[in-house]
């Protein structure tokens, strides 16, 4: 068998063990106690009503859950009822914009650090400050000052998305070889030639590697922004299923989001392939 | 000058000292002079200081002589004004509490006066006070020493002038405790548990303080206190971080239903018909727009008369448990607002107005509230509680609302209450408090 093909065959192993072990470990406890008044007993939950406590659901509960989930995700049943798609739809969405955003801010501003030393002795002290404040401590100022939480969810996914990117391509900037932009130099090249031409093919597998750190970071942030202010999104949902304490929804919200951030990821590790290039 | 000191007569005085016209004709005159006053003076200021100088009979003749004043009231008496806007965004919270404004928007009491309504499930209540603040919502559900809170500028910057427009409902909470603790229920064996509470500046708080300290627990140190989103009340309990908690249904209910604990007391058992949370509009919505502020009112009473009565109560279960309004099993919302309920310890209790729906905004539930502020020491120093409370609990609003559907009025702003055992006199705040043995 090839390497990769053991590897798989444990994967899926490791997998049934753990579903196999998760329905075990949720099996419910036999009945114990007194039976209960059956009119005492009609006003409780399933476990309750044999003298436990609602457990956690088991696989095949979540099984369930998912299939109906996604047989229709795209449902419209009032502001506080969409369907998961739509959900993750508008996490998407505003991780699009956020990031977007963050991306027009930083690159440019990356570049001019990059290039003039001035400016990175200037701006790092803040830029050192403003980095490792968690970006869910920007909302309680966001909502304040912004006085809008959808556009204060994008300001946090902004700025959670700034940083990474900032960083990665003032550095790259920065490490373009010496010999490269004498070579512009002897050959006349402007400074804006030189920054198009030289500096930034050189510099973009790290400003790519910036954005894929961004974006994992963002769509971490975007599920904890929604619970915080609701309405729509994956984290609201998460928050109201929360709610109504529906563990088997919010299982299958983390294996979600998840996937959506495999995906996100893999994407710019595509976009990454492409601008690489070796000596 | 405040808003809710001018009567439509013009004059100045708190509450119903006004002889309020009884019959429709006059009330439906009285609000068309009212509009057209607003029409001919927009100033507020100068309306005020002109009605307050000249009086309104004079000012209004002086309109009439220049404008078909009759045919204005004859005009106004067809419909009740037109809203200055009909697209309303209001944020509520997933508690039965909030039973007349989720009720309303499937239930089409909105729509029946003229409103499109979208009610908008809120995360936790400071969220719901910062989007009102903001004015991403037009109204909101506030708890109901909330609004109090915020016009006193109390918990946040600045004060921000908002208002109980209605109360949502009376009684309706409970407190809940760990199965584990099914022998301790006297609160003096309380030492050392930690309860969750809504929010600081809920009736929940003080009610659990009152409560403890009547016992002769402090509440600040013989047991703690932690602002829990009520969601989350149950979860923790499950987990055994908290002991207990004294918070909102439908989650005592869905501890019991979860198998998870048992309800100790309910607050009705502590404050017979003790308000609880508020339908609460930023102040200046009642001048800016005064047909919008009417229908909602109208709405919101309408709906919170039909939740009172004990017949549509299963009803109103069934239309406020789906998803998009409290997303709770049927069943627990309906143990709730039905009243015949398992207690978590093996009985079956009937109680009918474990939760009740009175609209009047009292303004002596205001002064008790700002007593159990002063209390804890929310607020410091002299407190000027009845006009805190004339300001921010529009009994006359909320009183013309009531009239104008056929519902009685109370001829008071302002009763005294037992609670806990003692009488608490709205007249005498300082002498009530400083009864107490227990405070800051």
């Amino acid at each position: 068998m090839s390497l990769s093909l053991r590897a798989t065959a444990l994967s899926v192993a490791l997998f049934v063990a753990f579903l196999l072990a998760w329905h075990i470990a949720v099996l419910p406890p036999p009945a114990t106690g007194p039976a209960l008044d059956p009119e005492y007993a009609a006003l409780l939950g399933q476990a309750a009503a044999q003298g436990g406590t609602t457990p956690m659901p088991g696989p095949v509960a979540v099984g369930r859950r998912l299939v109906e989930l996604l047989s229709d995700p795209f449902y419209v049943r009032g502001s506080n009822d969409r369907g998961i798609g739509i959900q993750i739809g508008y996490s998407l969405f505003r991780v699009a914009i956020g990031f977007g955003l963050a991306m027009l801010v930083a690159v440019p501003l990356g570049f001019l650090i990059g290039m003039s030393p001035l400016l990175n002795a200037a701006l790092n002290p803040y830029i050192q400050v403003l980095r490792p404040v968690s970006p869910l401590a920007w909302m309680p100022l966001a909502l304040y000052s912004i006085k809008d939480s959808a556009i204060s969810s994008i300001f946090v996914i902004f700025i959670c998305a700034l940083w990474p990117m900032l960083l990665n391509t003032a550095f790259g900037v920065m490490s373009v070889r010496r010999e490269w932009l004498n070579v512009a130099r002897t050959l006349e090249a402007g400074t804006w030639r030189t920054a198009i031409r030289v500096i930034l093919p050189a510099a973009a597998p790290t400003i790519v590697t910036g954005m894929r750190i961004s974006i994992g970071i963002a769509w971490l942030v975007i599920v904890a922004a929604e619970m915080l202010v609701g309405g729509t999104g994956i984290g609201y949902w998460v928050w109201n299923q929360w709610n109504n304490l529906s563990i088997a929804d919010i299982i299958i919200a983390i294996l979600l989001i998840g996937i959506v951030g495999l995906l996100l990821d893999r994407g710019l590790g595509w976009v990454q392939a492409r601008v690489g290039w070796r000596e | 000058m405040l808003r809710s000191d001018l009567c439509p007569c013009g004059r100045t005085h708190g509450g119903f000292a006004c002889e309020a016209p009884v019959s429709t004709e006059a009330a439906l005159t009285e609000a068309a002079d009212a509009t057209l006053l607003r029409a001919v003076l927009p100033h507020a200021a100068t309306r005020r200081a002109m009605l307050a100088r000249y009086g309104a009979a004079a000012v209004l003749g002086a309109v009439a002589s220049i404008f078909p004043l009759d045919h204005a009231r004859e005009a106004f008496a067809q419909s009740p004004g037109t809203p200055e806007k009909r697209d309303l965004k209001i944020g509520f919270i997933a508690i039965t509490c909030a039973t007349p404004i989720i009720m309303a928007h499937p239930m089409g009491f909105y729509q029946r006066h003229g409103l499109n309504v979208e009610v908008i499930r809120t995360a936790g209540w400071a969220v719901i006070r910062d989007r009102a603040i903001a004015g991403e919502f037009d109204a909101a559900h506030m708890l109901s020493p909330m609004p109090l809170a915020m016009s006193m500028g109390v918990g946040i910057p600045a004060p921000q002038p908002f208002a109980v427009a209605a109360i949502e409902n009376t009684n309706g909470q409970a407190i809940t405790l760990a199965n584990k603790h099914r022998e301790k229920r006297d609160p003096k064996d309380w030492r050392g548990f930690r309860f969750a509470v809504p929010f600081d500046y809920s009736m929940h708080n003080y009610l659990l303080r009152a409560y403890v300290a009547e016992a002769g627990l402090d509440p600040d140190r013989d047991i703690s206190i932690r602002s829990v989103p009520p969601p989350e009340m149950v979860a923790n309990l499950r987990a055994d971080n908290i002991d207990g908690f004294l918070g909102p249904d439908p989650f005592n209910q869905r501890a019991v239903f979860d198998g998870v604990g048992f309800i100790h007391i309910l607050t009705k058992d502590m404050w017979d018909g003790h308000p609880c949370c508020a339908f609460a509009v930023p102040r200046a919505m009642i001048d800016t727009q005064p047909n919008t502020f009417a229908a909602l009112m109208r709405s919101i009473v309408e709906a919170t008369a039909y939740a009172a009565k004990a017949e549509n109560r299963r009803e109103v279960a069934q239309a406020i448990s789906a998803q998009n309004y409290l997303n709770q099993p049927a069943t627990v919302v309906e143990q709730v607002l039905t009243g015949t309920f398992a207690d978590g310890l093996g009985q079956v209790r009937r109680v009918p107005d474990r939760i009740n729906f009175d609209p009047f905004p009292w303004q002596s539930m205001a002064i008790w509230m700002l007593t159990q502020m002063k209390r804890w020491g929310q607020i410091r120093g002299d407190v000027d509680y009845a006009g805190i409370s004339r300001q921010v609990f529009l009994t006359m609003e909320a009183g013309r609302a009531m009239r104008d559907l056929g519902l009685p009025v109370p001829t008071e702003t302002s009763r005294p209450a037992m609670i806990l055992g003692k009488r608490f006199d709205p007249a005498e705040p300082e002498a009530y408090l400083n009864s107490f043995a227990i405070k800051r």
